[in-house]
């Protein structure tokens, strides 16, 4: 497994990337688990579901590409198809064509015919784990008992399987938990739960169907916390769907955005915030403000990687000698690095600031005009 | 007719309802239950989805839930006699009484597995599980609250079946009601008869609830430790119940 450096390491070495603390010379090895081989692909996915001589297009030649070891998610709106699209991956669901290959494996191929999953294929998904959005959990069974399921499909002994069930216990933090049953344990607890019974059967890929959707903000926030964990601690790939920017927003390293069954965009986070127009990065970074008046020339800055750690738009005003606002302004660590999307005003027309303009794309930042040919960045839909 | 007079009689007709209900519903639980499975699992979107079989079992036990009893005793006469070599007797009865609880309970559990959630079914299948895992690790422990509640119900229901098994001369508590208590005008042991009865059905129906409702109930009370002991060491009474009755 060669680790590979990420595209937006290669431009610029020893990148700082954090502006409170800033880290002169040693460039920390951020998430060096990330390789460019796929583990997930699939390949003009697509599911029709007939009810009652009806159609309904649920995926319509959907093309992912996971890399190994990264946390990918997939974001969409109810009905976009990306429930269907996750369970189509472990092949719950059946695609109507296309295929679907894990690790190497194309699961498609072991479907066979029919609605029932045959060894091979049933195999195959015990090396896939899934988190569930309302956990799955047996309430006839206690914690423990849940996690060592798994491992009694597998065929493993008793011992084996308690060993390993307090392991992952401890490993989501619920050892003390190993005899309670569900009903006894919160929300989040039963997410901690499901995990490590996911992670029993010690998959590569974990599948996380709306994980974090029924559980607080808090919450929400540990379990991400614990997805990234074991991402980076086991090297697990981990795709996750979701409708909820702030999860894309904490822990992806690469997103995709779903709409009635296509994926529109996709790519690595700071692909996404360097490609304009771009609706993802838009929701990820928004910034509002209209011009105050008609004289005036509104850009969106998009920094990404180490040129957010340069003080711009003071340098801007001093070496210009001109007033700047700040209308509106999204920076945040994004997968470990410091990026954003800052709304600034300038005074005058855009043919007033062609110089200024061109000083700011110097220095390596992405400079859209609003209200310049087309509307380029369409506002954030948070 | 003095207590002594009636007391043998109590005795052989509560022996002979205790052999009819025993072993109706050990039948109707034996069959009913895979047959109530295989209901929902070759349902439509099931996981052994066949149509035809689905049809043809609903069917048949929908004929047989429907049938009156009395009719369905009278009616099975032939195949009673080649079961146990007679149509009279309380062994005979219990053909009649096991054929018609079966479909009684195969519903009652179909409804039951009904209930367990599609995601636990999901998830042990994402884990690799096979059907025959899914029914043995989910949809029968997931169900068990209920499929006790639905024994509980059956045994209710196969006691008054038992009572109509006097007809074929297989005795019991309905039988002594009826010839003694009606036809002789011995009001006193009918009134002991329908005391008997009651005590029963009341004892039966209070353990079958206590049982699935602690099986129900397990860890959703945060208590401490002991109560979940408490509980646990109730449950093999659930399951003794079941058997017994």
């Amino acid at each position: 497994m060669s680790v590979r450096r990420r595209p937006y390491e290669t431009h610029t070495p020893a990148p700082c990337r954090n502006r409170m603390h800033p880290c002169p010379g040693t460039p920390t090895p951020a998430h060096s688990t990330v390789t460019e081989t796929h583990v997930i692909t699939t390949s003009g996915l697509t599911k029709v579901y007939r009810s009652r001589g009806r159609e309904v297009t649920a995926l319509d030649g959907v093309d992912l590409h996971v890399r190994e070891g990264e946390v990918y998610g997939v974001i969409g709106q109810s009905g976009a198809g990306k429930s269907s699209l996750i369970r189509c991956v472990n092949l719950l669901e059946r695609p109507t064509s296309g295929t679907v290959t894990v690790a190497g494996q194309d699961l498609t191929a072991l479907a066979g015919r029919g609605p029932r999953a045959g060894r091979e294929l049933r195999r195959a998904r015990s090396r896939i784990g899934m988190v569930f959005q309302h956990f799955n959990l047996l309430s006839s069974r206690t914690v423990q008992d849940n996690v060592e399921l798994p491992l009694e499909i597998l065929g493993k002994s008793g011992k084996e399987r308690s060993r390993k069930a307090l392991e992952l216990l401890d490993l989501v933090g619920l050892a003390d938990k190993a005899k309670a049953y569900p009903a006894q344990l919160s929300g989040g607890q039963k997410q901690r739960v499901g995990i490590a019974r996911a992670l029993a059967g010690d998959p590569k890929v974990l599948l996380s169907d709306e994980a974090t959707s029924a559980l607080d903000p808090e919450t929400t926030r540990s379990i991400l916390q614990l997805l990234r964990d074991l991402n980076r601690q086991l090297g697990l790939t981990v795709l996750l769907i979701t409708h909820e920017m702030d999860v894309v927003k904490s822990i992806c390293d690469s997103a995709a955005l779903m709409e009635r069954g296509r994926i529109v965009e996709s790519g690595t986070v700071s692909e996404l915030l360097a490609t304009p127009g771009s609706t993802l990065a838009a929701a990820l970074f928004p910034v509002g403000g209209e011009a105050t008046g008609a004289d005036r020339t509104v850009l969106d800055v998009t920094f990404h990687g180490e040129s957010a750690t340069q003080p711009v738009v003071s340098q801007l005003a001093r070496t210009y000698n001109i007033d700047i606002s700040i209308l509106g302004a999204a920076i945040d660590t994004v997968g470990g690095l410091q990026v954003g999307r800052m709304r600034i005003e300038l005074p005058g027309r855009y043919e007033d600031n062609v110089v200024p303009i061109g000083f700011l794309r110097e220095q390596g930042l992405q400079i859209d005009v609003v209200g310049q040919d087309a509307p380029l960045v369409k506002e954030g839909a948070k | 007719m003095t207590w002594s007079e009636m007391q043998p009689l109590l005795s052989d007709a509560c022996s002979q309802t205790f052999t009819m209900v025993l072993w109706s519903t050990v039948i109707a639980v034996v069959a009913g239950l895979p047959l109530g499975i295989l209901l929902v699992l070759t349902d439509r979107g099931g996981l052994l989805q066949n149509v035809l079989a689905n049809k043809v079992i609903g069917q048949i036990v929908n004929v047989g839930r429907s049938m009156p009893f009395i009719i369905l005793m009278v009616a099975l006469m032939s195949f009673t006699r080649w079961v146990t070599g007679t149509t009279i007797g309380t062994t005979a009865a219990i053909v009649p009484l096991a054929i018609g609880g079966i479909p009684f309970f195969a519903r009652l559990v179909e409804t039951a597995v009904r209930e367990v959630d599609q995601g636990l079914v999901e998830a042990v299948q994402s884990m690799g599980g096979n059907t025959w895992t899914i029914v043995r690790k989910v949809l029968v422990p997931e169900a068990l609250p209920s499929l006790i509640a639905s024994t509980t119900t059956t045994i209710i229901a196969l006691i008054g079946y038992s009572a109509m098994a006097g007809t074929v001369g297989g005795g019991g508590l309905g039988d002594l009601a009826v010839r003694y208590g009606y036809q002789r005008f011995e009001t006193e042991l009918m009134w002991i008869t329908v005391a008997i009865l009651a005590v029963v059905i009341s004892l039966i129906q209070f353990a079958g609830d206590f049982a699935a409702r602690s099986l129900h109930r397990r860890g959703a009370r945060s208590g401490p430790a002991p109560k979940l002991r408490l509980l646990k060491a109730k449950e093999p009474a659930a399951a003794e119940i079941s058997k017994v009755a």
